[in-house]
């Protein structure tokens, strides 16, 4: 599936789901008043800068996460499986068969949270915004904790071909192998470039990178 | 404030200063930075004088028809400003709505002053308009300063409200697939270093409620909770939230009806 027909299914498709999978059954909230709420969502925000209310579309995988509590109901699982399913069949492997670049380019992109903002401009090369999350290199302490720690990845992991293959899915699309991860799909939703995904994949698995020292 | 304060509060703010960029390094610098701006915050708060301003402007006649806001019913009754705050936000029978203190500010700088309030809502944060509402909701949330936070949802639109922000609180959208839970919705968590209040608990929506409007160090500026949302969208990578549309006042109602029963502590100090 592209994103262009992800992002065709709207939140009411799921929220059909959710009803009908009988997980949720409140008077207010998803399934009960979702025209006072997309009213209000349609009313409540404005195009700022080159960030547009299009923006408050969602595809399907958000659509069947902003429900938590059926996400995460067994009712939902095969659901769950399916959205992970057509994530991961979206993962564009990389065109050159190379799946590490340079990892010092690789830290820069790591360090950046910059991008996509509508206080960005429209220049404004993206960062992968990864150390807002995670520990990577131990020499940076000012890292956040949304996510495991990565340091060490190569020496806990190892660098076959499969570790490669599933890091680089896990970068391209996170919800490849976890429907609702908190991670951004850094390659799917085009935050971050081929070339730059393979800098950021040397960050982790490049024997010579800090990470793995 | 005082001479003394203010040349403490300058040496610490060019101490806080360092930690805009947040790296490894200046972690040590950063710590006393902080340490030296509450010392020198103990005896005053910049944010003190945005509630006198806010204070003149309730009091001073403005706009067309020349009157102050001294009759402006912020939910206790025309005028009553003592402890309203704690009680924002509520539903409101004149305008049939659910307000946060700015949402309602707009509305009786329509109805007694004659405003149009349109400018209001498109000025840009930092900019006098909004720093005018914004000292208006500091001078307020000071009024019920050490009163327990008591928003009740009796009302089905007062509920109804509390229903959407939640929801809201978890919709995902966007290039990055961010909600408020994302960020807000696990305990003890951080982004780079600082940390992030878990808004679905008592604990983590007081923390994140109770203490705006606040005083920012790291910007010199004072913010609303209309503002911080604003900061928190634009984060999110969503499109910019409309000041004072029901969606912000939908989260608020979520954010603070958490924390009904912990103490409003406005006007906060904050990074
Ligand atoms: C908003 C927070 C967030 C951001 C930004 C983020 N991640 Fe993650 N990441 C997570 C979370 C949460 C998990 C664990 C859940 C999961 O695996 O889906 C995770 C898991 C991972 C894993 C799998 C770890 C393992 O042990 O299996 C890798 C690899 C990873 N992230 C790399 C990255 C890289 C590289 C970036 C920057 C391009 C990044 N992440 C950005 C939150 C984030
Ligand atoms: C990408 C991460 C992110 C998202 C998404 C996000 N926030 Fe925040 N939020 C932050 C950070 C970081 C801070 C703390 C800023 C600081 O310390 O300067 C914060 C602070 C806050 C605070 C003040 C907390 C305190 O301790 O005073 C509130 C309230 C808040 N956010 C609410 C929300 C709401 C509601 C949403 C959804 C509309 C949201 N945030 C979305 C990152 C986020």
């Amino acid at each position: 599936m592209n994103r262009r027909t992800f992002c065709a299914v709207t939140a009411v498709l799921s929220l059909t789901v959710a009803s009908a999978a009988g997980a949720q059954q409140a008077s207010w909230g998803p399934g009960a008043d979702d025209t006072a709420f997309a009213t209000m969502l349609q009313a409540s925000f404005r195009n700022a800068g080159r960030v547009t209310v299009e923006r408050l579309k969602q595809d399907e995988t958000q659509a069947f996460c902003s429900d938590p509590q059926l996400a995460t109901s067994k009712a939902a699982a095969k659901q769950a499986e399916a959205i992970e399913a057509a994530n991961l069949a979206s993962v564009k492997w990389p065109s050159d068969g190379k799946w590490l670049g340079d990892w010092k380019s690789g830290e820069r992109i790591a360090q950046s949270g910059r991008g996509l903002t509508w206080t960005d401009s429209p220049t404004q090369a993206s960062g992968g915004n990864c150390y807002n999350c995670h520990q990577i290199d131990a020499k940076e302490i000012s890292h956040g904790t949304i996510g495991p720690s990565l340091h060490q990845y190569r020496k806990l992991k190892g660098g076959t071909e499969q570790v490669m293959r599933e890091t680089w899915a896990k970068i391209y699309n996170s919800k490849s192998s976890n429907a609702c991860s908190n991670m951004p799909r850094a390659g799917h939703m085009g935050i971050l470039k081929e070339t730059e995904l393979q800098d950021i994949m040397a960050l982790l698995l490049d024997p010579e990178s800090p990470v793995n020292k | 404030m005082n001479a003394r304060l203010a040349a403490a509060l300058v040496a610490a703010l060019a101490a806080v200063a360092v930690f805009g960029g947040a790296r490894a390094q200046d972690k040590d610098d950063t710590a006393k930075g902080i340490e030296a701006y509450r010392e020198a915050l103990k005896d005053g708060n910049p944010a003190e004088l945005f509630e006198m301003a806010g204070e003149e402007l309730w009091n001073k006649p403005a706009g067309p028809k020349n009157a102050s806001l001294q009759g402006c019913d912020l939910g206790l009754g025309p005028g009553k400003v003592e402890g309203a705050f704690a009680q924002l936000p509520r539903y409101f029978a004149d305008t049939d709505k659910v307000q946060d203190v700015e949402s309602r500010l707009l509305t009786c700088m329509s109805a007694l002053q004659g405003i149009d309030t349109q400018e209001y809502v498109d000025a840009r944060f930092g900019t006098p308009k909004k720093n005018d509402l914004i000292a208006l909701a500091t001078y307020i949330s000071g009024a019920s300063k050490d009163k327990p936070v008591a928003v009740t949802l009796a009302h089905p639109k007062a509920r109804q409200m509390y229903e959407l922000g939640k929801r809201m609180f978890f919709f995902q959208a966007g290039p990055h697939d961010f909600s408020c839970a994302t960020c807000h919705g696990e305990e003890g968590r951080r982004i780079r270093m600082q940390d992030l209040p878990n808004i679905m608990t008592k604990e983590g929506a007081a923390a994140g409620w109770t203490s705006w409007p606040a005083y920012r160090v790291s910007s010199g500026q004072m913010w609303s909770m209309q503002w911080r949302l604003n900061d928190c969208f634009r984060q999110q990578r969503f499109p910019e939230p409309i000041y004072a549309s029901d969606m912000t006042v939908a989260l608020s109602m979520y954010m603070a009806a958490n924390a009904n029963g912990s103490t409003v502590a406005t006007p906060g100090i904050k990074r």
